[in-house]
């Protein structure tokens, strides 16, 4: 059985495409065979910057000769039924055979499919493979038409036998398949043909070109740490600059050069981005200083002056370059250290949009303080020290280290605001408000960065919803639910207790105030006048004077519309406003603080879900949570779920809700049937059996613990304290005919259900459990 | 051996002779201010439509937020590019362009020569392509770039686009580190020059203007004009009612369209565009540049023909 050789030649290919690229070569290539029934032992692919590679052992030399039969129409079916069978099998009447069956006289097809060589199918299954390549972006080149990732130069496609190696034939737009291929680019450019893989591995070896990837990871990683070693210092890891230095060179030769002494003092963070970005080199610690002081980087090649000429290269590549950071890094700590501080660079920011609907930086960060200092007591942060923090947060956006490297932000906000003479929990706000990153990052836990970074993000999700800029499927291009994930874990995994419906609203109205926010034309405010009406006046941000005047029963909204309306009291005024006006809005105007805030939370709520689910628990048991006042606590929210979860679990808790079911349903049905509410007391005395009386019991007993517990939010105990009415209620039902002759009985029997209804559901909302 | 070259300008002229080699036309600078080498329409336009091409010059760039006062070794909002064009490009490229590095002084044999993913966009151009930064030990020399698509039409046949910022590859091979410092002409001329003799004081002088004074009412105005011209120009009759021929005057037109540009440049180095404003300009831009390279489809440069009218 032969095996098969590919290998496509082409100018470089991106270094985060290749390995990619080779599974997608292999898989294509396979399956392709497989489907054209051409079996084989084993496949793996490679790939260098210049080529991929897939061996494919143990092929079969020709797809198996198949024979199918097909059973047609009766033999006396109507013409056209059988001509269409015909048709449909591609086969002529001669080919049918009339067979005897139960069924009567039946025409049965024999479709034989002859065995194909090997090299016909591989031909065939590689042009394919070569036209519908997934790369993510492909190019033309040339005159021609053919799409490759960049120009493709050859084909090496060769079927190795003990009797030598045959040439696939095969041609993709002018580029014929042939048994040759070349080396490294500068140490071995000439043509060199191979007869299989072991040849072919052996001759690129020569060639200066190592094949296999994971091969130049280990040889960099095992030079470099050497290097490393030898002069007494420790590569700093970086597993994605491995693989993609890995994917740059064919021929790797590790080389170690130094930092210039005036750099040594930059941030490691600023060496370290500057070097891996812009460079590609690994940054190597002085473990005694523990400072960046050396790198190493990764040459295609060896030289005649074993690297010297590169090395000093590079070495000047680099003084380059951290000269421009020192330079940043020297005028921005200038700055900082001014008698002004960071305020110019905030003052800046007034130029700098946020979002063109959203206002600008500076009005972003305005909104911010407020936040943040309303949000300071309920995290244990000093307000002062919370409002400060927010206003120094994003200074950093105009400093020139930012401009050049926008991944340093934050980071250097936090270097900066130090030498700015701020507080280190002020100055690390201004790096920690970002987290998290990721589901994975970890949550700031320092009280004022907490307060900063709930507060950025509670701005950005009330603005983005103010404007409609939601996430829809798979778009969410503000990364607002990376941002809500953000505000879910950094209250639960603090376990703060807030409410959340009153920072929202106090966001929105934030929003509403910012002066270059579109919405902002005129204001209207809803009034309760003295004579009972409602009165929409239409006012100027100024005359409304916001500190003294807005109270709680007046809502802010941000229409623009000009005529003054009157409602009588208790209309639905803002779904009305809503209706009237919807068409004047233009696009982009603020939504209404109404609208805006229970959207929100059910957003919120909804990536709860989403959250709490990775974590194990159902989302009906959240939505019975949900179902609970306080529900826009989120870390009450999630203690009640956890303890709801926990308590369904047990054999007790699964019960309970069993048997809570069926209370509810009895109860439900009689209260329809008897068109009234059972919520009078259930009393003791109407009580007939000595389950029924333990229950009561059970009840006096259960609500004894719950209430308390409920109080202090201990759910578990309220919970379980629950779930041990099962016993009781589960012989309650064994016993007890509820629906019974006896009028007195029956209605204290129905009022007992009710309250254990109450009970339960004064809990969790145990009707939206399923079960 | 290889024969180093001695001075900034020696590199350029053997550039030029190199691409001459190679059959490229050799033209001159644009006559109008712009930010790179591909602004000039020689690889804009010309990169449009189906007749073949091959042409290199050096063009004069300027990028105003990039001025230093000529005191940063390696920053310049004035500097030279070295621009190729070739379409088709030909299969060949990579090694014309490894022979030009060794034209101009570069050993193969010692320096450690990278072609790395580098996809090019110019957001004012329509335009992208796919390519390589190409680096010698470490340092970007040149931009490769197949050009796909320019002023939004795909390009068919594919151009190959070389650049080559000329100070900073200048001073590696003469082993330069400060711009200024970089012999222009030959050092043993009877009157030696160095690029800070021709350069210091107009980059102090552009950085200043480019930075503090320059009028930014007057500079919005201009590039007002010329957004309006530019429109102004195309919606002639393509038929000149005076010498009763089809003329097309996409060049005019680009220029207006090359002066919005570097305008929108200079505003943005006096910091009076926000984000906001900027993504604005770039797409007024960019619809100025698209409307010359529908124009220029249209002409017999660009691929018209009588019979496919």
């Amino acid at each position: 059985m032969p095996d098969l050789l590919i290998e496509l030649f082409s100018e470089e290919i991106p270094a985060r495409m290749q390995s990619r690229a080779g599974e997608d070569l292999k898989s294509l290539v396979t399956n392709g065979l497989v489907e054209a029934g051409l079996t084989y032992a084993s496949a793996a692919a490679f790939s260098t910057p210049r080529r991929l590679c897939l061996t494919v052992e143990g092929v079969l030399d020709a797809s198996p000769r198949t024979v199918d039969e097909r059973k047609g129409p009766k033999a006396d079916a109507p013409e056209k039924a059988i001509e269409g069978f015909l048709r449909g099998a591609g086969l002529t009447r001669a080919d049918l055979e009339e067979r005897d069956t139960p069924k009567g006289k039946i025409l049965f097809a024999k479709i034989t499919r002859e065995g194909r060589p090997a090299a016909d199918i591989v031909a065939e299954v590689l042009d394919t493979t070569i036209r519908n390549f997934p790369w993510p972006k492909s190019m033309r080149w040339g005159n021609g038409s053919l799409r490759w990732v960049r120009p493709l130069h050859s084909i090496l496609c060769i079927l190795t036998r003990e009797d030598g190696a045959q040439i696939v034939p095969l041609d993709v737009d002018g580029i014929v398949a042939g048994n040759t291929t070349r080396g490294h680019r500068f140490l071995a450019p000439d043509a060199f043909s191979v007869s299989g893989f072991d040849d072919y591995t052996a001759k690129l070896a020569r060639a200066h070109v190592v094949l296999d990837p994971v091969a130049r990871r280990d040889t960099i990683w095992h030079d470099a740490t050497n290097t490393a070693f030898a002069n007494g210092m420790e590569v700093v890891e970086d597993a994605g600059l491995l693989a993609e230095v890995a994917g740059l060179v064919e021929w790797p030769v590790v080389l170690m050069g130094r930092i210039g002494d005036d750099f040594l003092d930059l941030p490691p963070e600023v060496l370290q981005t500057s070097m891996k970005e812009h460079q590609k080199f690994f940054s190597v610690r002085n473990p005694k200083t523990g400072r960046i002081e050396r790198f190493v980087t990764v040459a295609n090649r060896t030289t005649a002056d074993d690297g010297a000429t590169i090395l000093a290269g590079n070495e000047k590549v680099l003084s380059a370059r951290l000269a421009d950071a020192k330079f940043f890094w020297d005028n921005d700590l200038r700055v900082a250290k001014s008698d002004e501080g960071m305020a110019a660079w905030v003052e800046n920011l007034k130029n700098v949009t946020f979002h063109n609907k959203l206002g600008t930086q500076a009005e972003l960060i305005e909104r911010m303080a407020v936040l943040a200092r309303e949000i300071a007591p309920m995290v244990g942060a000093d307000p002062d020290a919370a409002e400060e923090a927010a206003r120094i947060a994003k200074a950093d956006l105009s400093s020139e280290m930012v401009y050049e490297f926008p991944e340093l932000q934050g980071l250097m906000g936090r270097y900066y605001a130090q030498a700015a003479g701020h507080s280190d929990e002020v100055a690390a706000a201004a790096q920690e408000h970002y987290a998290p990153l990721g589901p994975s990052d970890a949550v700031p836990t320092a009280p004022v960065s907490v307060a900063v970074a709930l507060a950025e993000k509670i701005d950005k999700l009330t603005g983005f919803w103010a404007i409609d800029e939601k996430p829809t499927g798979s778009k969410d291009p503000f990364a607002l639910r990376r941002a809500a994930l953000g505000v879910i874990r950094t209250l639960e995994e603090n376990r703060v207790s807030l409410s959340l419906n009153s920072l929202l609203r106090l966001s929105a109205e934030n929003l509403h105030k910012s002066a270059s926010i579109e919405a902002i034309q005129s204001i209207w405010v809803k009034w309760d006048e003295p004579d009972g009406n409602v009165r929409l006046i239409e006012t100027t941000e100024e005359s409304v004077g916001w500190e003294s005047e807005i109270d709680n029963r007046n809502d802010v909204v941000t229409y623009h519309h000009k005529k003054v309306e009157t409602f009588p009291i208790g209309a639905d005024i803002f779904d009305k406003f809503e209706n009237v006006f919807d068409a004047q809005l233009q696009i982009g105007l603020c939504r209404t603080v109404s609208y805006i805030v229970p959207r929100l939370l059910a957003f919120l709520h909804d990536r709860l879900k989403v959250y709490l689910k990775d974590q194990g628990i159902r989302h009906d048991i959240i939505d019975a949570c949900i179902a609970m006042p306080g529900n826009d606590d989120l870390t009450l929210l999630v203690k009640r779920a956890r303890a709801l979860s926990d308590t369904l679990k047990t054999d007790d808790g699964e019960n309970l809700l069993q048997a809570f079911k069926r209370a509810n349903n009895i109860l439900s049905q009689a209260e329809e049937a008897d068109g009234v509410e059972y919520s009078y007391g259930a009393d003791v005395k109407f009580a007939e059996s000595a389950e029924e009386k333990a229950l009561f019991a059970a009840l006096d007993a259960a609500e004894a613990v719950i209430t308390p517990a409920m109080a202090a939010q201990d759910f578990s105990t309220a919970m379980s304290a629950m779930a041990a009415l099962r016993g009781p209620l589960d012989a309650f039902f064994e016993a007890v005919q509820i629906n019974t002759d006896n009028a007195t009985v029956r209605r204290n029997r129905l009022n007992l259900l009710s309250r254990i209804r109450q009970l339960c559901t004064g809990v969790a909302d145990l009707t939206s459990v399923e079960g | 051996m290889v024969d180093t070259p001695r001075s900034f300008q020696e590199i350029i002229l053997r550039l030029q002779s190199y691409w001459a080699r190679q059959g490229c036309a050799i033209l001159q600078p644009y006559d109008m201010e712009v930010g790179a080498g591909t602004f000039h329409p020689a690889t804009t336009l010309r990169s449009l439509g189906t007749q073949p091409w091959a042409a290199a010059y050096v063009q004069p760039s300027r990028r105003p937020t990039d001025g230093r006062y000529g005191e940063n070794p390696n920053r310049l909002q004035h500097y030279y590019q070295y621009q190729v064009l070739i379409k088709p490009s030909p299969p060949e490229l990579q090694e014309l362009y490894l022979g030009s590095l060794e034209a101009i002084g570069v050993d193969m044999d010692l320096h450690d020569i990278r072609f790395v993913e580098d996809d090019w966009e110019s957001p004012t151009l329509g335009a992208w392509g796919l390519g390589w930064e190409v680096w010698c030990d470490g340092m970007e020399v040149s931009q490769f770039t197949y050009f796909q698509q320019v002023g939004g039409h795909d390009c068919h046949p594919v151009s190959g686009e070389l650049t080559y910022g000329l100070e900073r590859l200048a001073m590696y091979i003469l082993g330069v580190d400060h711009v200024m410092d970089m012999p222009f002409n030959d050092p043993d001329a009877p009157i030696p020059l160095s690029y800070g003799d021709v350069f210091k004081q107009t980059e102090e002088e552009y950085a200043r203007w480019n930075f503090d004074v320059a009028n930014t009412d007057v500079l919005l105005r201009h590039f007002e004009e010329a957004e309006t011209e530019c429109g102004a120009i195309l919606a002639q009759e393509h038929l000149d009612p005076k010498t009763g021929k089809r003329i097309v005057m996409v060049h005019p037109a680009y220029d207006q369209a090359i002066k919005a540009s570097h305008i929108f440049n200079l505003l943005d180095a006096r910091g009076v565009i926000s984000v906001t404003e900027r993504q604005a300009y770039i797409g007024r831009v960019r619809a100025l540049t698209k409307m010359c390279a529908d124009a220029f489809v249209q002409t017999r440069a660009g691929g018209w023909t009588q019979d496919a009218a």
